[in-house]
């Protein structure tokens, strides 16, 4: 294996790295966020008189102080950067108290006093739809945020056709992300009139528009720069970005540089979590295997905002059949308001709840038709040229569902171990069960947004390489692919080129860094530019030379039958010298998808990658308390730029997908999340995971410029599922509430 | 009196009773000690003080005196050349977001100068106080089974 290449790992490992509260400026001042600490009620009043009295404060900043918008969102604006009025959530921020220090202002914080009248708070979904039930938002005019649905063939023919039916409900939980880094954000206002924030946020481009609009500047009049981030996991967004704004608001107001640093309960208390789902579903099957319907409705807590909750659950309905050709569909789902803790986007952002239903339900109905499990996924699973429920067909790429799930079987010697499985049997000592689970993932936004992504190679008269791309480091390592795509690319070491610190001044508008899509899109932009640039130096070089270059290897440029042309150094030199500048603007532009809100119907993703995750685990029969032994990944990346990074991608997803199966779940009292700090959400820690096998797959993507995939999300969506699977073969229990407590 | 990455600091008075964390970050400038939860439990933190894993938001500087101690920061030479057990960290790929990498290091090392040759149930019961979120450990397990080939390679 290519031993591991990171260009942030001598800072990381070193201690040098410099992450958003390691800065500090001179002059600045600390602010603190009053959190609400009530689901709904209304604000009467806030007098701040004893805390401005407190030694070191120097304002009290409340919404009224606002300039521009008080409410922004990436798709309603709904999300106060601080409240007026009308609290609708326990993690809502009242006032920032900004002080000499940040203990001076922490020590305020008691001081001021709100007065309330508490209002009645709306916690069930289902009472939320209700259409006599008071509005969370009033503003929207529906406590729907959004409704999505596929309707596919004929459901009642499905429902003839069947032999046998099955209805079985699933529900899932809220769990946090957990970066270890809470969330902090320094900003200042520059001499220019800029205001430059840093901060750990994964979104750049969307932190400049929550500056922006709270701040009522033009975008041009805010920079927002990457630094080192301690993890995101999709939970660097919304909440972040609002953390930078306040912080922004603060520095505006104040005119001296404010940090605004999150302690963990602050974090925990207002950050958004992974939507919770009710999940019912009923499928029908033929005697000998195959899926003739499926019928589902799926309900999503969205909680006080709506963050990217339409998004979260178009994914859920796009893949609401998991990885299966069903020629029958009838499938709606619902994203609610309630006056929980907000949900928004998480690694996986829809699917997880969706494979731990369906990976348990084929299963479910193998075991009740007498059929193996493996071969009734092999019947129904998409192939080569399928059209999945919402018809899209599958024909643009290799479609290695059965190629990745057989790599597993073999790896982990599935058909021989599943003959050892316990089934609960009481004369046994332990419980030993394995299980797997498979899927397939639209890469990218899909038919969410608009889907393009650009890089700048800047080439300098040492011939030395500057690289951007508007793809941000979130820790996934993607600096470091983009180096490696270059370096491929211009045939040159990657010490020699270097990934420019990013800003949203500098390039532009890449999207946001989620949905795997930072290697597909930033990677095919980098690539785009790498050509063009070589087309620049090919021109140069014709003129001088005569002589066509056609291939870039080891720093030198050759012809298309071997002869050296020139070194890089000096045909840049020579670019120089002609007044031509090797500078190139590259742009991927992903191809085109469609989707029909009527019918649920289009071509959803552009491409799609594939996974199969298999687990082996000890019961105790005593304590229920279950033990990993084992975890095996495929996985289908296209290609892998940087092998040892994309492995970290499997571990580490398959180790959050085994706490999400476990015991993640962050349990709300009165809407308020309920743990105040890590001590009470357990993480898997070293101790709790067994040894993991990671089984790279590489089909080179024909839509894809580096053709390679994403990977971030796919490692972590079915790996609970499989626990699950597992659990039933060691206990004889199937269990269908996400996490799974065991019961005797 | 304390001896930080060999050099020496005399504590005032008003310092005693500061969370050694902030006191590192906050007056010495070693800001590769993280701070995630301030209350012991993910180790992000982790420092050592006289050779053991500490975690640093759990002790005030009253009770770091007389003692030494070693930050992320004390470990690679004056040239900047990386610790081995740093380096095995950079070539097993056991750096993501890097928040944790700082505590984990110094876990490890405590580990490895008590133990020569942990075994991987060794390693991960060593690490079992310091959280990642990124890596899902393997190959931070893997870093530390290489470092301790490199470190010390003729005893077995």
């Amino acid at each position: 294996m290519k031993p591991a290449f990171r260009n942030d790992a001598l800072a990381k490992v070193s201690g040098t790295a410099k992450y958003t509260d390691d800065y500090t400026m001179p002059q600045m001042l600390h602010a603190v966020p009053l959190h609400a600490q009530t689901a709904s009620a209304r604000i009467e009043s806030i007098d701040c008189s004893l805390a401005l009295q407190s030694p070191g404060v120097v304002r009290i900043i409340l919404a009224e102080d606002i300039p521009g918008q008080i409410k922004f969102g990436q798709i309603i604006k709904d999300y106060p950067t601080l409240v007026h009025k009308r609290i609708c959530s326990t993690g809502d921020v009242l006032a920032l108290i900004v002080a000499e220090s940040r203990a001076q202002a922490l020590a305020a914080l008691p001081l001021v006093k709100v007065q309330l009248e508490k209002l009645p708070p709306i916690f069930d979904p289902e009472q939320a739809m209700n259409p006599n039930a008071e509005l969370i938002n009033p503003e929207y005019g529906s406590n729907l945020c959004n409704y999505h649905r596929v309707r596919t063939g004929d459901i009642l023919k499905g429902e003839e056709d069947a032999d046998l039916i099955i209805e079985q409900h699933f529900s899932t939980s809220r769990i946090e992300h957990a970066y270890l880094e809470p969330e902090a954000a320094l900003a200042h206002l520059r001499p220019d009139g800029v205001i430059q924030v840093i901060g750990s946020m994964q979104h750049p481009f969307s932190t400049r528009r929550f500056v922006a609009s709270t701040l009522g500047f033009e975008l041009g009049d805010v920079e927002v720069r990457t630094v080192p981030i301690g993890g995101a996991f999709g939970g660097k967004d919304d909440t972040a970005a609002l953390v930078c704004a306040r912080a922004a608001l603060c520095a505006y107001l104040l005119r001296r540089p404010v940090k605004l640093t999150y302690s963990r309960e602050m974090s925990l208390r207002e950050s958004y979590k992974r939507h919770p789902y009710q999940m019912q579903y009923r499928m029908g099957v033929k005697r000998d295997g195959l899926i003739t319907f499926v019928k589902v409705r799926m309900v999503a807590d969205g909680g006080a905002y709506c963050s990217v909750t339409p998004w979260v659950t178009w994914r859920s309905t796009v893949q609401c059949c998991g990885c299966y050709a069903v020629p029958n569909v009838h499938c709606d789902v619902y994203g609610v308001y309630t006056n929980n803790v907000f949900s928004g986007a998480f690694r996986g952002f829809g699917s997880p709840q969706v494979n731990f239903a369906v990976e348990q339900l084929v299963e479910i109905a193998a075991q009740k038709l007498g059929l193996d499990e493996i071969d009734f996924r092999r019947q129904n699973m998409v192939k080569q040229g399928s059209t999945t429920v919402t018809n899209q067909v599958l024909d643009t790429h290799k479609v290695s569902l059965k190629e990745v799930m057989d790599r597993v079987l073999q790896e982990i010697d599935y058909e021989k171990k599943r003959e050892k499985c316990s089934f609960g049997d009481p004369t046994q000592k332990k419980w030993y069960g394995i299980g797997l689970a498979i899927s397939y993932r639209g890469m990218s936004l899909g038919a969410e947004g608009v889907d393009f992504n650009s890089a700048i190679i800047n080439v300098q008269p040492d011939g030395s390489v500057l690289l951007e791309t508007g793809v941000h480091e979130n820790g996934q390592g993607s600096e470091s692919a983009m180096i490696l795509i270059a370096s491929q690319e211009l045939g040159l070491p990657v010490q020699r080129i270097r990934y420019r610190m990013p800003s949203t001044s500098n390039i532009p508008d890449g999207g946001t860094t989620v949905a795997s899509r930072g290697t597909l899109l930033g990677g095919g932009a980098t690539v785009n530019a790498a050509r063009i640039l070589k087309s620049i130096l090919a021109e140069t070089l014709l003129k001088e030379y005569e002589l066509a270059a056609e291939r870039f290897a080891d720093g030198q440029i050759l012809t298309k039958d071997g002869q050296i042309i020139c070194t890089w150094e000096a045909a840049i030199a020579l670019c120089y010298s002609k007044q031509v500048y090797p500078y190139a603007f590259g742009v991927f532009q992903a191809p085109r998808v469609s989707w029909d809100e009527e019918t649920g119907h289009g071509d959803a993703y552009f491409t799609w990658v594939y996974g199969c995750q298999a687990v082996e685990l000890e019961v105790d029969p005593k304590t229920l308390k279950v033990t990993l032994l084992n975890m095996v990944a495929a996985h289908d990346v296209g290609k892998a730029i940087n092998p040892a990074m994309v492995k970290g991608q499997f571990y580490g997803g398959l180790a959050m997908g085994a706490g999400y199966g476990l015991f993640e779940e962050v349990p709300l009292e009165d809407g308020g999340v309920i743990p105040t700090n890590l001590h009470q959400y357990r993480l898997m820690r070293a101790t709790d995971l067994p040894e993991m096998t990671a089984i790279i797959v590489e089909n080179p993507d024909p839509t894809s410029p580096s053709k390679a995939k994403g990977i971030g999300e796919p490692t972590l969506e079915i790996t609970a599922p499989a626990i699950a699977n597992a659990i039933y073969r060691a206990t004889g229990k199937r269990y269908v509430d996400q996490p799974l407590k065991l019961r005797p | 009196m304390i001896i930080v990455n060999g050099h020496k600091h005399k504590i005032s008075e008003a310092l005693l009773d500061k969370p050694l964390s902030q006191w590192l970050r906050e007056d010495l400038f070693l800001t590769g000690v993280k701070i995630g939860c301030e209350i012991g439990v993910c180790g992000s933190c982790t420092v050592l003080v006289d050779n053991q894993a500490r975690r640093s938001c759990k002790m005030l500087v009253k009770d770091a005196v007389g003692h030494e101690i070693i930050t992320i920061e004390g470990l690679s030479q004056q040239d900047g050349t990386l610790h081995p057990l740093q380096q095995a960290f950079v070539d097993a790929g056991a750096i993501q977001c890097g928040f944790c990498t700082p505590g984990m290091v110094l876990s490890a090392l405590a580990l490895l100068m008590q133990n020569h040759h942990p075994t991987r149930s060794e390693i991960r019961q060593a690490l079992k106080g310091n959280l990642c979120r990124c890596t899902g450990y393997q190959q931070i397990v893997d870093a530390v089974e290489l470092a301790a080939r490199i470190m010390y390679p003729e005893t077995k």
